[in-house]
């Protein structure tokens, strides 16, 4: 059942994304802008900006591509409205749809008609953890756009392959398909057994905050190279060459089979959209940092 | 530096002389279409009512508030990802006598060729920034093919200076993100081989 209280909250969470970039985000994006030594890259940062401001004006929406709504939740065992949560969210969806607005971006698939109001079969993706002993419920959502969900990639290496191997797959990913994602990008790398497991690392990684490292001395220590090295390529705002292409590479991983080490890849674009709220068990607001 | 500005509608001669990477800003008719779009017109050799010679198509997918009766605001208009409608560009080009393509990131071989044959140009506008892309229209004139729902529609706009507009192909078939892709995958070989070096983590 939709609840009033856990809908408004939802709803806001939302728009709060969609208006607004979280601030590691636009710390990023300033100090990048203020790397760049070339009238190109210099202007396409200033675009940015300018638009960020115009956004913030007129109360609209950053992009366009307010992309496919994805939820992460947190959710304690003695939360009091896990059976409304669903229900809830699917509910502030079309709200934000109707009143933010946000661009209706859910195809139904094989029917493949757009259903108008962001909500279809298995949209908006929501996906659950269980935290024992807590009464608490945090929601992450993330706005998926197109441009930098094109650039996503699984792939099971063969352990001889090694990290190498990985380093190459995300390298040869993101100079081919990383242009077209809007740069600088925020890259999420994930470590596992297998495709699905990989890959929903890779997004885990990629909403990890700017600037937080994995607590692994190791994966830290190739989560820096991998930016150095991607950053030395050149790629540059929009793609189109200038210093350094990436806010952040971010690593999350999990203990693989003997037999398979999988990577998966995920980015956000220089737009990255992504807002959290942790919510009490009386429905009050307690961070929304 | 004064604004290099095109009016539609564009003729050959007018841009001639536009090499890849010159900054361009435009004035006059953009019709919207991505993948659907290109899909009916090439699939199914259908053409919107509104004439698009000598205009601009712009891959985008709008966020449109409004109705018929009360008029229609664009409320955000950034560009999509140009390369996934390289199956169709040629023939779309050819079938619509668009003379400019606004879009981001590049497009391939068969564009190029296109560009260079029928004498259009491809442009990238800034990813992302949409709100500033929609102050730059002035007027939504029509729309068509709303069956295909808001990002697919055909839209008709009227701009004022949209822009900048980096010029990505130009009309003697150069192409600037094939030229930079070429410097980008000699630095990556050399970014792999460093980075490698120093992540050799096994159990020995």
């Amino acid at each position: 059942m939709v609840n009033a209280k856990l809908t408004q909250i939802i709803y806001e969470l939302i728009r709060g994304a969609s208006l607004h970039l979280p601030p590691d985000v636009m710390n990023g994006l300033r100090r990048m802008a203020a790397i760049q030594d070339t009238p190109l890259a210099k202007e396409l940062y200033g675009c940015i900006f300018d638009n960020l401001k115009k956004a913030a004006e007129l109360n609209r929406p950053i992009c366009q591509d307010t992309g496919a709504l994805q939820f992460f939740l947190k959710a304690g065992t003695g939360f009091p409205y896990l059976n409304d949560t669903e229900d809830s969210i699917k509910d502030a969806v079309r709200q934000a749809t109707k009143k933010i607005p946000l661009r209706p971006n859910v195809v139904e698939s094989f029917e493949e008609k757009n259903t108008g109001d962001n909500i279809g079969s298995r949209a908006p993706w929501i996906e659950w953890e269980i935290v024992p002993d807590n009464q608490d419920l945090q929601i992450t959502v993330y706005m998926a756009g197109g441009g930098c969900s094109l650039t996503g990639r699984a792939k099971v290496l063969m352990p001889l392959e090694g990290y190498e191997g990985i380093v190459r797959y995300v390298f040869d990913t993101i100079t081919e398909w990383g242009v077209n994602a809007c740069p600088p990008l925020i890259v999420g790398v994930g470590i596992g057994t297998c495709t699905p497991t990989a890959a929903a690392l890779s997004k885990k990684a990629l909403l990890r905050p700017i600037g937080l490292h994995n607590a692994n001395p190791k994966a830290r220590d190739m989560e820096e190279r991998m930016k150095k090295g991607l950053d030395s390529i050149g790629i540059g705002p929009l793609g189109m060459s200038g210093k350094e292409s990436l806010l952040a590479l971010n690593i999350e991983y999990a203990a693989h089979h003997p037999a398979t080490l999988a990577v998966g890849i995920s980015a956000g674009c220089w737009a990255t959209r992504r807002g959290k709220v942790l919510i009490s068990k009386d429905l009050t607001v307690k961070s929304d940092k | 530096m004064q604004k290099k500005i095109l009016t539609t509608p564009i003729t050959d001669d007018m841009i001639k002389d536009i090499r890849i990477g010159d900054i361009i800003y435009l004035t006059g008719i953009v019709g919207t279409a991505r993948d659907d779009g290109h899909r009916r017109v090439v699939e199914g050799n259908r053409l919107p009512d509104f004439d698009l010679t000598g205009t601009a198509v712009m891959h985008v997918g709008p966020i449109v508030l409004g109705d018929r009766a009360h008029g229609f605001e664009i409320i955000a208009a950034g560009p999509t990802t140009s390369r996934r409608m390289e199956r169709y560009e040629k023939e779309f080009i050819q079938k619509t006598g668009v003379k400019l393509i606004i879009g981001k990131g590049g497009m391939g071989e068969k564009t190029t060729a296109a560009c260079k044959e029928f004498k259009a140009l491809h442009c990238v506008y800034p990813g992302g920034c949409a709100v500033s892309a929609a102050t730059a229209v002035e007027r939504v004139l029509g729309v068509e093919w709303e069956d295909f729902g808001m990002p697919e529609a055909f839209w008709i706009l009227k701009v004022k200076e949209l822009g900048p507009l980096i010029v990505s192909i130009d009309t003697n078939g150069n192409n600037l993100f094939k030229k930079n892709q070429a410097v980008f995958d000699k630095k990556k070989e050399a970014a792999i081989e460093e980075v490698s070096g120093h992540v050799h983590y096994s159990h020995k």
